[in-house]
């Protein structure tokens, strides 16, 4: 029977990163997905003929850039494009404040509601940056591990000390600070205008079970902004093709060194013998072996779904079964036969086009979390917008278009009980009806629309309860206690057996951080070259 | 006061530049009022953003204004032979309906510059180039007869359409003509119908990626322009100055006057000018040829070998290596060339550069010594350089018949 060098389980950005790695430093590889399409959550899906719709992660912007030139993800078809002009809608139709991509029109614009935040702007985001700056150089290097004296260690926790004390002492005080604040807390030091703090706030719970007033959510804030599109901090792009030619690109990288990718290949278990890590079995009850085995589930799937559990110890059971993996967003992808227009925003074609933010306020944006809180959903919800086809000439026919919706909160589980297509239907309703309400006409151009609950993003994807970052990046659940605390470093309880998803270091997102620290914590393992980049910082 | 006084608009005529046949459509749309100037025309530097317009070429398409460029007629039973004595390829194996990009040389063999060659009759030659060239062609048609050289820069309104969704906004303008625009390969020249109207269509251009250049009657170049952007929301039409075609020429391997190479005629310390040789253009020059300016000094040059040569860079990290010195060593002590041009790369996620480096140099390491500042503070980094054959940008759909269709 074949050996594999490795298996890695599901083909996921991260585990096709994972694999691209490990197969160009000559391991053989083998990739399986359960799913008849691999991507995971970085997939570009046509369900209805014409649209592509990225249907669940839509957006790009801390994928490596040192990983995307290393594994020379353009020659295999990956193009980034930045995408600006979100305009954010306030409670009160006509309360328009648009995020101009010009910063001297984004400075009238913000001057034009309240001059002091038009000038407290130039400070939130210098600290921002500065905070950023910081955790963005962790992204690709293995968290050390606090308890270990281990030189590798010891080093990495000096090199994350003097880093963090490089900003000086007043601003390491308001950066401890800060993790633990609330989204509101931080941004009522530097913002009075409702709806700029709304939508500043945003990013703070995207994809989290928190609300805006919640400890933590200030870390949130950051995760989200610490990216970049060529050096352009903060800012967002869009995959040409849809988030699956991200997936596709690593995946055509992974098999040009020579890795194989097999779909429609769920694995039921991982063989354990001797406690290591020997292969895996698939649900179709085949057998496949390996020297290694590297999960890109998330750590709660892993640990109680396809590893045994006398295989394990009790803690990490226990750990994997708490792990905070609430699923609290959810997705409406909506094919449109014209684009839609806005109330209060301007004709102007660098603004009226890109994004949307229906946020509201801070207490809308509360009060949905409430809702969510008490297993329902918001009939005044938090919409994220983007409309990819409005840039990519690649994801809709000539003047139509499709429009992602990413809502926050949904939850995973109703207080009135399971999921249904009507309350699904109904959920999706909440979303359309207050599109509908800032875009009259809207429901009129509606062609085809995917509605995307946690349950079928946990269902489809794979992810526990539907939660877009494989477990929430909140401090517990941060650094070296990712996913759990002695277990920071890629390599899991079980001999021979790792992980590579955004279970780990540094987090969700489509970053390839994950799965590329992984690779390079294997190979040392392994006594081999390392493959792995560099980090590469437009700051230093 | 007396009718022969200029008005103190007519006095200023000539500071506010010639205005091109697409101004009053490019100036509509130019919102930041960032203007250039290009042979005299008012041209635009960009229009929103160089960035935002570099990529809608990259990704949809966009228009840029080439009327300023200079156009010359060649037309009689002597225009072969004319331009074959001066240009250093063989015209003789362009056919009617193709074009040739092409370089020409003094008598040293040092570029006065390069250009494109339109064959568009038997006996009738378009010629195009960056600078005003009339002056050196009435001195190339010295001894020949039955041939005549016509500026025809003002009588052509020009506009090149660049990017991945260009064919399919032509396509929409409905232009009649012997052959079908898909059928157009890389360099071809056809005849069209537009409106009833005469238009020439060229697969040209300057960004290495799939793309046309429309050569109309300045009287019909509002209504072409607005046929073209009746589409700009169905194929993300938008236009794009100079900043943007230097960023996607650069990404395509293409040379600029003043940048990559300094005209000859207008260089004043010796060997400050280039020869097609230095410039990696060994394939524009076709000894074979009989006869043409410079092909003594070339040959001579090709024994020996250039001074220098034109070599493609991709450089570790992400600072641009503007102007940077090639070293063979990572101290900096033996210095083997420098940097023309040089971009970060958004669709190749390369730090791309051309730059000067001198033959014998080029089997060993090459390091650039890059400065650039943070916060107002100089630094330096010295970074490995790696040499490439290819354009950093050569999508497949630049060359595609028929191209794709969106």
């Amino acid at each position: 029977m074949k050996q594999y060098d490795a298996i890695i389980i599901g083909a996921g950005h991260n585990g096709l990163t994972n694999a691209a790695y490990l197969a160009k430093a000559g391991l053989d590889v083998l990739v399986l997905e359960k799913n008849d399409y691999i991507g995971g959550a970085a997939v570009t899906r046509e369900l209805e003929q014409g649209f592509k719709y990225s249907n669940c992660s839509y957006v790009c912007s801390m994928m490596r850039q040192a990983i995307h030139r290393d594994l020379d993800l353009a020659r295999h078809g990956l193009v980034l494009v930045p995408y600006l002009g979100t305009v954010n809608f306030g409670d009160q139709l006509n309360d328009v404040l648009v995020d101009y991509p010009n910063e001297s029109a984004g400075y009238n614009e913000w001057r034009r509601r309240n001059p002091h935040d038009a000038d407290s702007r130039h400070r939130f985001e210098t600290d921002l940056a500065r905070y950023a700056q910081l955790i963005r150089k962790t992204l690709l290097r293995t968290p050390p591990d606090p308890t270990s004296f281990k030189p590798r260690d010891i080093h990495e926790l000096l090199w994350l000390g003097k880093t963090f004390f490089s900003i000086g002492e007043k601003q390491l005080y308001e950066y401890i600070r800060f993790f633990t604040m609330s989204a509101t807390e931080f941004l009522e030091e530097y913002f009075d205008d409702p709806l700029i703090k709304a939508a500043m706030a945003s990013p703070g719970i995207i994809g989290t079970a928190l609300g805006v007033d919640s400890p933590g959510s200030a870390y949130i804030l950051l995760h989200h902004v610490m990216g970049d599109v060529d050096g352009n901090i903060g800012a967002w792009g869009l995959a040409r093709g849809g988030m699956g030619a991200i997936s596709n690109a690593l995946m055509s990288a992974a098999k040009s060194h020579g890795a194989e990718v097999r779909t429609n290949s769920g694995v039921a278990q991982v063989l354990v013998e001797n406690g290591k890590a020997a292969g895996v079995v698939l649900e179709n009850g085949d057998e496949l072996r390996s020297k290694i085995v590297v999960s890109n589930l998330d750590a709660k799937r892993t640990f109680t779904k396809i590893v045994d559990r006398k295989d394990i110890p009790e803690r990490i059971f226990k750990q994997a079964s708490n792990f905070k993996i609430r699923g609290s967003s959810g997705k409406v992808n909506i094919a449109l036969s014209g684009l839609p227009k806005f109330i209060g925003v301007p004709d102007n074609r660098y603004i009226n086009r890109g994004g949307q933010g229906f946020c509201g306020s801070l207490k809308t944006m509360e009060k949905a979390y409430d809702c969510w809180k008490r297993g329902t959903w918001s009939d005044d919800p938090f919409i994220e917008s983007v409309i990819p086809s409005v840039w990519d000439p690649t994801v809709a026919p000539p003047g139509q278009h499709w429009m992602s919706n990413f809502i926050q909160y949904c939850p995973h589980e109703l207080a009135d009980g399971p999921w249904t297509p009507e309350k699904r239907d109904a959920f999706a309703d909440s979303v359309i009806n207050k599109i509908e309400r800032y875009s009259p006409g809207f429901k009129d151009l509606i062609i085809h629309a995917e509605v995307r609950t946690p349950f079928e993003i946990e269902n489809e994807v794979g992810l526990t309860e539907g939660n877009i970052f494989q477990g929430e990046l909140t401090i517990d659940q941060l650094l070296f206690n990712r996913p759990f605390p002695g277990y920071s470093q890629y390599r899991m309880p079980v001999k021979n057996m790792y992980m590579c998803g955004s279970s780990t270091h540094p987090g969700g997102g489509v970053s390839s951080a994950c799965g590329a620290n992984a690779a390079r914590e294997i190979l040392m393992d392994l006594k081999k070259a390392n493959t792995v980049p560099e980090d590469d910082f437009y700051d230093e | 006061m007396t009718s022969n006084l200029m008005t103190s608009h007519e006095a200023y005529t000539n500071e506010h530049g010639k205005l091109s046949p697409f101004h009053e459509r490019q100036a509509e749309r130019n919102v930041r009022g960032a203007w250039a100037e290009w042979n005299g025309y008012k041209f635009a530097e960009y229009y929103y953003d160089a960035q935002y317009e570099y990529f809608c070429v990259r990704n949809q398409c966009g228009t840029y204004d080439i009327s300023p460029m200079q156009k010359y007629m060649i037309e009689g039973e002597q225009a072969l032979a004319m331009l074959n004595r001066m240009v250093t390829r063989d015209l003789a194996k362009c056919k009617v309906g193709r074009a040739m990009y092409t370089v020409w040389c003094t008598e040293e063999g040092r570029l006065i510059d390069d250009g494109a060659v339109f064959r568009l009759a038997d006996d009738k030659y378009m010629l195009t180039c960056g600078a005003p060239m009339i002056a050196w062609l009435r001195r190339a048609k010295l001894g020949f007869t039955n041939v005549t050289v016509t500026d025809v820069t003002d009588d052509i309104a020009a506009l090149s359409i660049q990017g991945p969704t260009s064919y399919s906004v032509l396509r929409t303008l409905n232009l009649t003509g012997d052959d079908a625009l898909e059928t157009l390969k890389l360099f071809d020249v056809r005849e069209f119908t537009f409106n009833g109207k005469p238009i020439t269509v060229s697969r040209t251009g300057f960004t290495g990626d799939l793309g046309y250049e429309l050569w109309v009657d300045p009287a019909h170049a509002i209504e072409l322009w607005d046929a073209i952007y009746a589409q700009q929301d169905n194929y993300g039409v938008h236009p794009y100055g100079e900043a943007a075609t230097d960023m996607l020429r650069i990404e395509a391997g293409f040379i600029m006057p003043f940048v990559d190479f300094n005209e000859a005629h207008k260089t004043i310390h010796f060997r400050h000018d280039h020869s097609p040789l230095e410039l990696n253009l060994d394939w524009l020059v076709n000894f074979k040829k009989p006869m043409f300016n410079g092909k003594k000094a070339l040959l001579e040059e090709a024994k020996t070998g250039p001074e220098y040569r034109l070599v493609k860079l991709d450089i570790e990290g992400n600072k641009p290596a503007e102007e940077a010195w090639l070293y063979a060593d990572k101290n900096c002590t033996k210095e083997i060339g420098y940097v023309t041009s040089a971009m970060w790369s958004p669709v190749a996620k390369a730090n791309i550069a051309l730059a000067m480096v001198k033959p014998d140099a080029l089997k060993g390491d090459i390091y650039a010594e890059i400065y650039y500042t943070q916060e107002l503070r100089q630094k330096m980094k010295v970074a490995k350089c790696e040499l490439k054959d290819k354009p950093f940008w050569a999508p497949e759909r630049a060359r595609a018949v028929p191209p794709f269709q969106y």
